[in-house]
């Protein structure tokens, strides 16, 4: 009666992060509780807990914007290898990680720059070297709407955008034609990550979660995840959440590790909270243009340092954060931030 | 008809409003950082107070306090109509809802395609580059994309690019139709150090439209490594009047942007 849809053509990148739709239910029937179970949890403990050798990883927020890095630090100290990461526009995290030789596989919409700042180096050389393989292109429309497929458990989306170009080439999409318009249409596979790592200002113990400011796609990447680690400036009472159920972007359910870690965002930006430390940023810039650079960074960040606490005094303690918190909230420019950085 | 100041003008304070100008009132723009948000914040101070600017990451609409560094940091949504997501902005993109976008590149081809993956062979670059982020989108959705390029040259205007990122008008006439991109959009301005182009109706080709004060046909063309389409009595561009400047030099006070 109906005839087997052609395929008009397919990209040649690999498939990351795919899943037979009715496995990921069967799954997620046995793996993800429906009940409320208190979450809280270490940095240390989610990560060791939730993050292998080899997982495919997706990060929270946008570019410098709200990225989990107290979690990406503690992948870091924990010597996690041969991550596949998601480049949905990720700037600080996959560059640090890439660095530290954490990453070999990255599937690409936006990677290896700094928007303004410039091109990320460790990233490009491990790139042009050979150590890091792009296995495929997408734009950061497309990926987002590869994990909004897999949150809507399809195992597809048709859109619009990326015929006719090497985008599509390099991508593990493919095109078909539509049985209604008669027109070409770009097929998304859905994506479900094996982690993805949030930080948000708000967070209850069952993993109910609130974001102030854009929330770029955090919505489907944490419903399209088999695991969700949540970092949060603050633990609230269930009670705050049923308050303002609306506040809710992501709901418990998908949850899995909830980690109290202030600041967690540092050095990037946490909107109306604090702005991105352009110093330590610059700092890291500077230093990982060489290898040998990049290792003194995570000598003094990350291996020197015993927790996340420590981290912050290093980078300035409260004096700095509360410059930060000054220029976000457009209380001081941010060229008057002075460094009172401990040696 | 230069009725402007003797002092000199930065290319981006050119560039900027060379862009601003094409922007209309009441329409809806699709900006990220730099020159393309300067160009959209001078528009609406003049000439297009109701632009709806968009970004990428969510921001709609915002009051732009001062320039943005990062395309989803809170100046993007500050005094905002709505601090959305990526999937909101974008399928608003695809349904048709942003008229105008502007794109940067590493290289443009003659129908306006635009590389800014890889420079070299793609499993092993010489230089590897970001990728598309949200430039294929752009290019795919918006029904004119607006590109600012600060490097016309024969490495940067080239006859085939290493990579299409991002979709001008493919091979030409029809051809993005024929691949199934939404109908009636594509490339509509090239904006760099040394001209303004636009598209040839027919053949959908680069053809210069105004030369910027100073600069001569020839360099046009040597600045190219595939023929620009040259129409006879081409305009000089405008170039900034003091009241934009000064507009200018009040929306980046600290020339982080303008000073280029």
């Amino acid at each position: 009666m109906t005839n087997k849809v052609d395929i008009i053509a397919e990209g040649e990148g690999e498939l990351l992060g795919w899943r037979d739709p009715d496995e990921n239910r069967a799954w997620i029937r046995e793996n993800k509780p429906r009940g409320l179970v208190d979450k809280q949890m270490s940095v240390t403990k989610a990560v060791e807990k939730f993050v292998k050798d080899g997982d495919y990883l997706a990060f929270g927020g946008f570019g410098h914007i709200r990225v989990p890095m107290a979690l990406v630090y503690e992948i870091i100290r924990q010597g996690r290898r041969n991550l596949a990461i998601a480049g949905k526009t990720a700037v600080h995290d996959i560059d640090i990680l890439i660095g530290a030789g954490c990453v070999s596989k990255v599937e690409c919409a936006y990677a290896f720059g700094h928007e303004l700042r410039g091109l990320s180096n460790a990233g490009r050389r491990a790139v042009e070297s050979g150590a890091v393989e792009v296995v495929a292109e997408i734009s950061n429309a497309s990926y987002q709407w590869r994990f909004l497929a897999a949150m809507m458990g399809i195992p597809f989306i048709p859109v619009r955008n990326m015929m006719g170009t090497d985008t599509f080439t390099k991508s593990s999409a493919k095109q078909m034609t539509d049985p209604w318009s008669g027109k070409t249409v770009t097929l998304l596979p859905a994506a479900y990550p094996d982690v993805a790592l949030f930080h948000v200002p708000c967070c209850d113990k069952y993993g109910n979660a609130s974001i102030d400011g854009i929330i770029v796609e955090d919505f489907e990447l944490a419903r399209a995840s088999r695991r969700v680690i949540i970092t949060t400036e603050e633990i609230v009472d269930e009670e705050e959440t049923r308050r303002n159920p609306r506040g809710t972007v992501i709901p418990f359910y998908v949850v899995d590790a909830v980690c109290e870690v202030p600041y967690g965002a540092h050095p990037t930006e946490m909107p109306y909270r604090y702005f991105f430390d352009e110093q330590h940023i610059y700092e890291w810039l500077a230093l990982s243009k060489t290898e040998e650079g990049a290792k003194e960074y995570y000598d003094k960040y990350v291996f020197g340092v015993k927790d996340f606490d420590e981290y912050l005094e290093k980078i300035g303690g409260l004096n700095m954060l509360n410059q930060l918190k000054k220029v976000e909230q457009l209380r001081m420019p941010m060229g008057d931030v002075q460094s009172n950085q401990a040696e | 008809m230069n009725t402007s100041t003797q002092v000199e003008y930065t290319l981006t304070e050119l560039q900027s409003c060379v862009a601003s100008h094409i922007l209309e009132d009441n329409q809806s723009v699709f900006v990220g950082t730099g020159c393309p948000l300067v160009a959209t914040m001078l528009a609406q101070r003049t000439h297009a107070p109701n632009l709806l600017i968009i970004f990428e990451a969510g921001g709609m609409g915002p009051q732009v306090p001062e320039l943005p560094i990062s395309v989803g940091d809170s100046r993007t949504f500050y005094k905002a109509i709505a601090a959305s997501s990526m999937h909101d902005v974008m399928a608003a993109g695809q349904a048709g809802y942003i008229d105008y976008g502007f794109l940067g590149a590493a290289a443009i081809d003659m129908y306006g395609n635009l590389n800014t993956t890889v420079i070299g062979d793609w499993k092993t670059p010489k230089v590897r580059l970001p990728g598309s982020g949200g430039a294929n989108d752009v290019g795919s959705f918006c029904w004119r994309t607006i590109y600012n390029l600060r490097n016309q040259s024969k490495r940067t205007f080239v006859k085939e690019l290493d990579f299409i990122t991002t979709p001008g008008y493919l091979d030409g006439t029809g051809a993005r139709e024929k691949a199934g991109l939404p109908t009636g959009c594509g490339p509509y301005r090239v904006i760099t150090q040394l001209g303004v182009y636009g598209f040839d109706e027919a053949t959908k080709r680069l053809m210069l439209i105004s030369i910027h004060p100073r600069v001569t046909l020839d360099e046009i063309q040597d600045n190219s490594d595939f023929e620009i389409l040259i129409p006879e009595d081409v305009p000089v561009t405008a170039i900034p009047t003091d009241e934009e400047r000064r507009i200018l030099r009040e929306i980046d006070p600290t020339g982080r942007v303008i000073d280029k």
